[in-house]
């Protein structure tokens, strides 16, 4: 799939809650076929200080209305400003970036995993197993009730359940302490989320040898394997996340 | 028409637009984005004798227009080169050029002859000024014994064009500058990347692995231009400038403070069509400005100052 370099009009900016928003945009040609996984490179306009491109997963594609969807998190001054972004703003993309996760067979039972953020490109990858017509159990975990975003979104693709740190809202504590995880036997976990939880849900799944991918998000600059910044240990030597990833198989990681 | 050509010995180049080594991959990574042939020339990544895992993650921060980078000089070795990637790029319509690496002069030399014997790289572009390894690179490039020591060495072995790239973490630029003149290089370039460092506040650590990395982007510019006038007036041969070139306006600077040719580098990171750009750019300044060719501006402010 040909990279591209294009502007996108944004059609909408919605706010979650304080610190992440989605905003859908609309393609200036026609969309290639997006797999789940793969990721574009933001141009940040108007701030100074913000001088490369910001990584995002897909969260989600509407052929049909032309559009893609990014869950940001405002983490510094360019996700700042990508959060004043309003309608009729556009947004330099390149893009479609990186590998995409693997398309399981119809039989597997599949868990995704996803925390805070990280969720981003699993409500993408859900709606995709789907239409292939998997039907995946869903663990999501936040820091507490008033940071659960989408529940009702994931519910449509699958069983969700929910950890809060606080306990406000499903079971109290992190994804890994999910009685889920010892009542059930997945065949298959895709996960994305924060470094540390990723590495829990891979000692998981190594533990009981179950198949996982894992979406690193790496610090990058270029986003198309020219600058070598964005690597990771794995047991062919470093490889660059945004080209040999982000999604990478656990047993890949030298973790 | 605008004459766009200039050369390096006897290298001709299209134009003036190369890009600079470890910022453009080995071409074909910008395929998508352009029409790699287009351009004068392009440097590929830092090549060594043996393989190279470079350092650990993390290896770049982002700072104030510009960005820090410790790779340290990833690379497949000039085996995986020869076999795996000099038969995809040496169909490219330009001139291709291999910016080589060692920890000592042995390996400098033993490289440069792997490469003299590649029929499709014209030049080398003999790298004393990587600031992100333990061994060679700018401890070369900082010491003027034995960066002069290192470049007769490679001069002995290599035909062909080459190009020394110089560091700008010394006191006096020319001093090297005159090195590489006396030493028989075709060609100088400049600037790699300055030393820097940055801490996370949050993690308070500092945001690189290596600690120290080579800061490049706007932010060296003037440092860079500052360097490339005054090695333009020290030296005869051709001076190649680098650092922080975004815009055909930044390349431009460059020329008239004496530059033959320029390298675009870090910005290739955030708009993949930059050369081509810059390349365009460059020559809408020469129609507009009335004059005949490139050479028209080389060093035009010298003639006023």
């Amino acid at each position: 799939m040909p990279k591209r370099i294009e502007d996108f009009k944004i059609v909408d900016n919605q706010r979650l809650n304080n610190d992440l928003f989605i905003l859908e945009l609309a393609g200036s040609s026609d969309l290639p076929e997006l797999k789940p996984g793969q990721f574009v490179q933001a141009k940040v306009e108007g701030s100074p200080q913000t001088f490369l491109r910001r990584p995002f997963s897909i969260h989600d594609v509407d052929y049909a209305r032309n559009t893609l969807k990014l869950l940001v998190q405002i983490a510094g001054r360019g996700t700042g400003v990508l959060s004043g972004l309003g309608k009729d703003d556009y947004l330099n993309l390149i893009y479609p970036l990186g590998n995409s996760f693997s398309l399981p067979g119809k039989e597997e039972k599949l868990l995704l995993v996803g925390g805070g953020c990280g969720v981003a490109p699993l409500l993408f990858l859900g709606k995709y197993l789907k239409s292939n017509g998997n039907s995946p159990d869903i663990l999501l975990g936040f820091r507490n009730r008033a940071r659960i975003i989408e529940e009702a979104e994931y519910a449509k693709i699958g069983r969700v359940y929910l950890t809060t740190e606080d306990g406000s809202e499903g079971e109290k504590g992190l994804v890994t302490d999910h009685p889920v995880l010892s009542e059930s036997e997945y065949d298959r976990i895709f996960c994305c989320g924060p470094d540390a939880m990723m590495r829990a849900v891979a000692g998981y799944a190594a533990t009981r040898g179950i198949e996982c991918e894992v979406s690193l998000e790496n610090l990058m600059a270029c986003g198309i394997g020219a600058c070598l910044c964005c690597v990771v240990a794995t047991v062919n030597g470093n490889q660059c996340t945004c080209i040999d990833g982000p999604v990478f198989n656990i047993n890949d990681l030298k973790w | 028409m605008v004459d766009l050509r200039f050369s390096i010995g006897s290298l001709e180049f299209k134009n003036p637009v190369l890009t600079a080594s470890g910022t453009f991959g080995y071409g074909s990574e910008f395929d998508d984005f352009m029409d790699v042939s287009k351009l004068g020339g392009i440097i590929v990544k830092g090549t060594t004798l043996e393989p190279r895992e470079g350092n650990a993650y993390p290896r770049m921060a982002e700072t104030p227009s510009g960005m820090l980078n410790a790779v340290g000089l990833q690379n497949k070795g000039i085996d995986y080169f020869e076999k795996h990637i000099y038969p995809r790029i040496s169909g490219y319509d330009t001139n291709v050029m291999v910016n080589i690496n060692g920890n000592y002069i042995e390996e400098y030399v033993a490289l440069a002859e792997r490469v003299s014997r590649l029929e499709k790289i014209p030049a080398i572009e003999l790298n004393i000024s990587c600031p992100n390894v333990k061994m060679g690179g700018m401890a070369f490039g900082t010491n003027p014994v034995s960066a002069r020591e290192v470049i007769r060495a490679v001069r002995a072995v290599f035909p062909g064009i080459l190009i020394v790239k110089l560091s700008p973490n010394v006191t006096d630029i020319t001093e090297f500058a005159h090195i590489a003149e006396e030493e028989g290089a075709d060609s100088i370039s400049l600037i790699n990347t300055l030393v820097g460092m940055s801490v996370d506040i949050k993690k308070m650590k500092p945001a690189l692995s290596a600690i120290t990395g080579g800061l490049s982007g706007p932010a060296i510019k003037p440092v860079a231009l500052r360097m490339v006038w005054q090695a333009a007036r020290a030296v005869k041969i051709p001076v190649i400038g680098i650092g922080g070139i975004m815009t055909a306006s930044d390349a431009i600077e460059f020329f008239l403070a004496g530059a033959s040719a320029i390298q675009v580098g870090t910005a290739s990171f955030i708009d993949p069509q930059a050369a081509v750009k810059i390349l365009q750019g460059i020559e809408a300044y020469l129609i507009a400005g009335k004059f005949s060719g490139i050479d028209d501006i080389i060093g035009l402010i010298n003639r006023t100052v």
